[in-house]
């Protein structure tokens, strides 16, 4: 246990907000049954006579994932009432730092593991496997009668920071810009800000104070899709059809790529990531049933909550029974 | 034990409880405000006043200024009245002095209906209709602006500043009237030089309540403003997005930490909006009070 203090990355990540209302009640939601299930397994035993045992899995970390993971822990459970799967946030690197003291199954994680987590892990006996479980991408899209068809991260960056103000100014027709963002409190918003406003470097940019902030996905593409001057960015599973994407590139030269399950997935769109879940050691058991699992069947969830489901699907191997 | 001792006790019985009830009213305000002022209190304390009365509103970078807050509700608010005041006082002058009793009949239960829309509906209505509409007509670059957010207020307002007005006009005396056309003057005079300023200070206390119920007004406001915390300084500042203090409460208590400086900073801001209301409503309570004194609202 006094291993803790020794791992470099015990803080949460700065990465996303804590939605911890939702989080808590839906965590809580998460281990009622588990609490019930153990209530009622001694009633159960005594009855039956069987040495059947209330499986748990531990699953933490990203606050990113947290949302995608509760829903895969809620699809498979009930088709698998030995299991139980509890699943908290707190950030990947609370995530990590809990796997590698044995308190979870299960880390997930929105970034690799670093460097110094990994040896922390080694001289803890641990040696984490990794798993990309979905891809996170997002999207920037305009007004369909909008001419821009393509962009630079740099062109992105000094819209919204309120350097460009004007179409005309990155080629299009003579009108001003109407910045749209999500809420602050949207891992949207904090994941658009470090990659494309700050282009992943440490700055303290911010959006410009004249970015409209919508409270919801609804209220970006209702201003995109009835104003030519909008310019708006969501995840991927939520832009619409009535929406223009615009194709991004990493520098003025380089190949402009519009967001796809493709691209995404071959890394060559420039705002998406991968989603990552740590197992300590090789899963087996009830681990690699779940983890078989999230990569197969669970795939399907992954468009629902606005991420990229993985392209192919890669067993871990023969499911055991 | 006589039936006579059963009633007493009844009496005492239902007397308690309507006390019991009017005092609860009281009560209940009193906690909330308690309420408000432990969970908004620690932001005074934990940040420094020139961040909290700053200008940048990020609270995800912990800048915390609610000024652009203050002053996007008031800009709204008050844009909302100067547009629903005329319209109001109009509408309750027609219902009141000129309209036939059917077209009387026709209108006091429309002005109530109009009472009972729900603001999302008209946000709704104000986001796909009005919105679009301000940005063509206008040559703004959004329709999601100030302006448009009044407008929805002042909607919101009518009603209120309708029922409040005709009853002050109602409780001029007649005798006012008459003596208005015994001297000579049309219909219109009466009207605009006796009895409406008669009625003054009824009309003062409808706008006050308008304006209370135009500022703590959330939902329509968080649809259709924009919700951009820029400062509404310049001159076309009613044309461009403004964010209120009661949509960054809604937009963002929903997923903020409990305990969190953010947390408290959104209780402080409840804390201005509740002051704001309070002060709003006194003084149109006080006005009420100060006529009643003298005989009627007028």
């Amino acid at each position: 246990m006094t291993r803790t203090g020794s791992i470099p990355c015990a803080q949460p990540e700065p990465d996303r907000r804590l939605p911890t209302g939702r989080l808590l009640l839906a965590a809580w939601l998460c281990l009622m049954p588990a609490l019930l299930a153990g209530c009622a397994l001694p009633a159960d035993s005594a009855s039956a006579g069987a040495p059947s045992i209330a499986l748990t899995i531990q699953n933490k970390g990203s606050d990113t994932l947290v949302n995608l993971a509760l829903a895969w822990a809620e699809a498979y459970m009930p088709a698998h009432p030995e299991i139980s799967i509890s699943v908290t946030g707190g950030g990947t690197g609370t995530g990590i730092a809990a796997l590698l003291n044995g308190t979870v199954d299960i880390a997930n994680a929105s970034r690799q593991i670093k460097a110094e987590e990994y040896t922390a892990a080694q001289a803890a006996g641990i040696f984490p496997v990794e798993f990309t479980v979905a891809r996170d991408a997002i999207a920037v899209v305009v007004n369909r009668a909008n001419p821009i068809t393509q962009l630079t991260l740099q062109q992105i960056s000094d819209i919204y920071t309120g350097k460009i103000t004007n179409w005309r100014q990155v080629g299009g027709l003579d009108r001003p810009i109407v910045l749209l963002s999500r809420e602050s409190n949207s891992g949207t918003y904090v994941y658009f800000l470090e990659q494309v406003i700050r282009l992943g470097k440490k700055s303290d940019l911010l959006f410009s104070p004249d970015t409209l902030l919508m409270p919801s996905s609804e209220g970006i593409s209702a201003e995109v899709r009835q104003n030519p001057n909008a310019i708006g960015y969501d995840g991927l599973g939520y832009v619409t059809a009535d929406q223009k994407m615009i194709a991004l590139a990493r520098d003025p030269h380089g190949p402009y790529v519009l967001p796809a399950i493709a691209t995404v997935n071959d890394g060559s769109y420039p705002v998406s990531r991968p989603l990552y879940m740590y197992i300590a050691g090789e899963p087996a058991g009830t681990i690699r049933a779940y983890l078989d699992w999230v990569l197969g069947d669970g795939q399907e969830l992954v468009s629902k909550l606005g991420f990229v489901p993985l392209e192919t699907y890669r067993p871990l191997g023969s499911r055991r029974p | 034990m006589s039936k006579l001792a059963t009633i007493r006790w009844r009496e005492f019985a239902i007397e308690s409880l309507v006390r019991v009830a009017g005092v609860s009213t009281i009560a209940f305000v009193a906690l909330i405000f308690l309420f408000l002022l432990r969970e908004g209190a620690p932001a005074f304390f934990r940040i420094p006043l020139d961040n909290l009365f700053g200008v940048r509103w990020y609270p995800t970078f912990d800048l915390y200024g609610a000024l652009p807050l203050i002053l996007g509700s008031a800009l709204v608010t008050i844009t909302a009245i100067l547009i629903a005041l005329p319209l109001g006082v109009a509408t309750a002058v027609f219902v009141r002095e000129a309209a036939p009793p059917w077209a009387r009949e026709i209108l006091k239960p429309m002005i109530e209906v109009l009472a009972g829309i729900p603001s999302v509906v008209l946000g709704f209505f104000g986001m796909t209709l009005v919105a679009p509409f301000i940005r063509s007509a206008l040559g703004a670059p959004t329709g999601l602006t100030a302006f448009t957010g009044a407008l929805i207020l002042a909607y919101m307002a009518l009603p209120t500043i309708i029922s409040v007005a005709e009853d002050a006009l109602d409780a001029v005396p007649k005798s006012y009237r008459d003596a208005g056309l015994a001297m000579g003057a049309t219909q219109w005079q009466t009207i605009w030089r006796v009895v409406v300023p008669a009625a003054r200070s009824g009309i003062l206390t409808a706008v006050m309540l308008g304006m209370g119920r135009a500022i703590g007004e959330t939902m329509a406001v968080m649809m259709v403003t924009g919700n951009a915390a820029r400062m509404p300084l310049s001159l076309d500042s009613l044309f461009r997005p403004v964010r209120t203090m009661t949509a960054t409460i809604a937009a963002e208590m929903g997923e903020v930490a409990r305990g969190s400086t953010h947390y408290h900073v959104l209780f402080a801001i409840g804390i201005v909006l509740f002051v704001i209301t309070f002060a709003i409503n006194l003084s149109a309570a006080s006005a009420i009070f100060q006529k009643r004194r003298r005989g009627g609202l007028r």
